[in-house]
């Protein structure tokens, strides 16, 4: 296949482009997945905090 | 001409950089904005400053050199890169290091360990870790960038130290992660269209990819001769089965590298500058392409190269280059490509080396200031302070590049091996308490302790000791006992990770399961939002 002969080098071959391919289509199917991880309340208390240490 | 048009190159990507770290200074107004850059990083900024710092000039001419003598057996750390090092990174590991590093206020990799475990020491412990032992690999990518700087722009290799050393610590000093990871984003994109480029014009060179594969295969009989007393089988074949060559590529490089990388603290640091999850989601799906495009293309081509060396002087890459492994990639590009790819690859190479080092450096200045000062004396942290902390481990990091090789003779060996030894020491000290403490409630703060301090003891025993390639030059088992390594075959060739780490993973099991499991209220609020 593709020149190549030896059967554990056309398998990693095939793996970096399949893992590859792993990485596109879990990127794509959750691409609009978990948006909602943020407390802004929680990150305007911190500001506020090193508002005051900066004071 | 060519000179002029590489200055001028050269410029224009300097130029570029200094505006997007002078972006980030602007943007940079709080303690979270410059150790987390305000946690608010775009996923294709996120993604491509992951992959940009983990893939060093090192990454591509180095290894893409090795490939050149082991041939496409080295595609399984290219595997592991994106398996490991992206999917399992982003998706096992990266979702729950944001939540809780988010739940924990943490800012850094050692205080979310060291805040995930109640445990001041393990913070210090951790940050003492990267403050001793990452500067040794800066300075390995130091010392690569400098050497391409010398040869190709014609600088005396000291002047050229210092100065790479001076633009990157600008921009990191003033910009923090926002100046990091704006620039990385744009040297990223600068690796992935010179490799890509690197990629088609070798196979359009070599009459297309079934054919360049075919004339490398039929150079079997070729490396066999050179190599054939160590296990090798060919280019396009795996070293027979236990070779020393097996041992080496699998336990080294395989292993040592492609697992080394989830317990990186400039790495794992990124994944609490998003959002969300939506992001790493997104992020993900960037940054495998963006691995299979650095580390893929580099061993393909290093390995291929031994065709065009073959067909043009009649000796494979090797013996073409004269024994000289890091010159093979630089000389394939010389002999074969235009000279407009010449000047994309050196920017390339420039790119990989200023992202992978403005990362480092700002990792070795918070592990200094917030890890170990803040955390030692109590102090509440101030930009002011990291800026401090960023720029004495830049001084430090460039003396080193600097003065180890002048003032000690295996200096510039012992950074040579700087990365394996940092990749080793970070992944087994720090991997079995990072997944203890991303999935674990039952992990204590004495299991995970203990674990850490098992691993860092075996992994510099095995270093300091064993590993032949690490203890020779370390000079200690000469010194102590009158030879390179205390054992033989296999062991000398062993990576210290097959040791260390399984040990260190079943010392945190076996003492957290006869120790005081930790309160259930501060587990409720770091799985907070997790399962």
């Amino acid at each position: 296949m593709l020149g190549l002969h030896d059967f554990w080098i056309i398998l990693v071959y095939l793996l970096c482009i399949g893992s590859t391919l792993l990485c596109v289509v879990y990127g794509l199917v959750n691409w609009n997945r978990g948006g909602d991880g943020v407390q802004p309340e929680k990150i305007l208390r911190w500001e506020k905090e090193e508002e005051e240490l900066t004071e | 001409m060519y000179r002029l048009a590489l200055v001028l190159a050269t410029l224009v990507y300097l130029l570029i950089t200094g505006y997007l770290g002078y972006v980030a200074y602007r943007r940079t107004k709080t303690t979270t904005d410059y150790l987390l850059a305000g946690r608010e990083a775009h996923p294709y900024i996120m993604a491509m400053s992951y992959g940009a710092t983990f893939i060093s000039t090192s990454a591509i001419v180095g290894f893409g050199g090795t490939a050149a003598l082991f041939g496409l057996s080295l595609l399984w750390l290219t595997f592991l890169n994106i398996f490991v090092g992206i999917f399992i990174a982003f998706v096992f590991f990266g979702h729950r290091t944001r939540a809780m590093g988010y739940n924990l206020d943490a800012h850094t990799f050692p205080e979310l360990l060291g805040k995930r475990f109640q445990s001041r020491f393990i913070q210090v412990f951790s940050g003492i870790l990267i403050f001793l032992f990452m500067p040794i690999y800066v300075s390995a990518v130091l010392m690569g960038a400098t050497q391409f700087l010398t040869v190709n722009l014609k600088v005396d290799y000291e002047a050229g130290l210092l100065l790479f050393s001076a633009i990157v610590a600008l921009y990191v000093i003033m910009g923090g992660l926002k100046g990091v990871m704006y620039t990385d984003a744009f040297q990223g994109t600068v690796m992935f269209v010179g490799m890509l480029s690197l990629l088609f014009l070798t196979y359009y060179r070599l009459g297309g990819v079934t054919q360049a594969h075919e004339a490398l295969t039929a150079l079997t009989p070729k490396a066999q001769e050179v190599f054939g007393a160590m296990g090798h089988r060919g280019f396009t074949s795996m070293p027979a089965f236990l070779s020393p060559l097996w041992w080496t590529v699998v336990s080294t490089i395989v292993l040592g590298v492609g697992i080394g990388v989830l317990a990186q603290p400039q790495l794992v640091v990124r994944f609490m500058t998003v959002r969300s999850s939506r992001e790493l989601n997104r992020a993900t799906a960037i940054g495998g392409i963006f691995i299979l495009a650095m580390t893929g293309v580099a061993f393909v081509v290093g390995a291929l190269t031994n065709v065009y060396f073959f067909n043009t002087t009649g000796q494979i890459s090797f013996l073409a280059a004269q024994k000289q492994v890091d010159s093979i990639i630089p000389l394939f590009i010389e002999r074969t490509m235009p000279s407009w790819f010449s000047i994309l690859f050196l920017v390339t190479l420039f790119a990989a080396a200023m992202s992978t080092m403005s990362s480092q450096y700002h990792t070795i200045g918070t592990a200094l200031s917030r890890d170990i000062f803040e955390t030692l004396t109590g102090r509440k942290g101030t930009i002011g302070l990291s800026r401090v902390g960023t720029s004495i481990g830049i001084l430090l990091s460039t003396f080193l590049g600097w003065g180890l090789p002048r003032f000690y003779g295996a200096g510039s060996e012992i950074i040579a091996r700087g990365t394996s030894i940092f990749f080793g020491l970070c992944a087994s000290t720090l991997l079995p308490m990072y997944i203890g403490a991303l999935y674990s409630r039952r992990i204590t703060k004495a299991g995970a302790i203990a674990g850490m301090v098992a691993g860092f003891v075996a992994s510099m025993f095995w270093f300091l000791f064993v590993h032949e390639k690490e203890s020779q030059v370390l000079g200690l088992c000469h010194a102590l006992f009158g030879r390179g390594a205390l054992w033989g075959l296999p062991w000398k060739v062993v990576d210290p990770i097959v040791i260390a780490l399984p040990l260190a993973a079943l010392v945190t099991v076996l003492v957290s399961r006869f120790t005081q499991p930790p309160d259930e209220t501060h587990l409720k609020t770091c799985f907070n939002g997790l399962s």
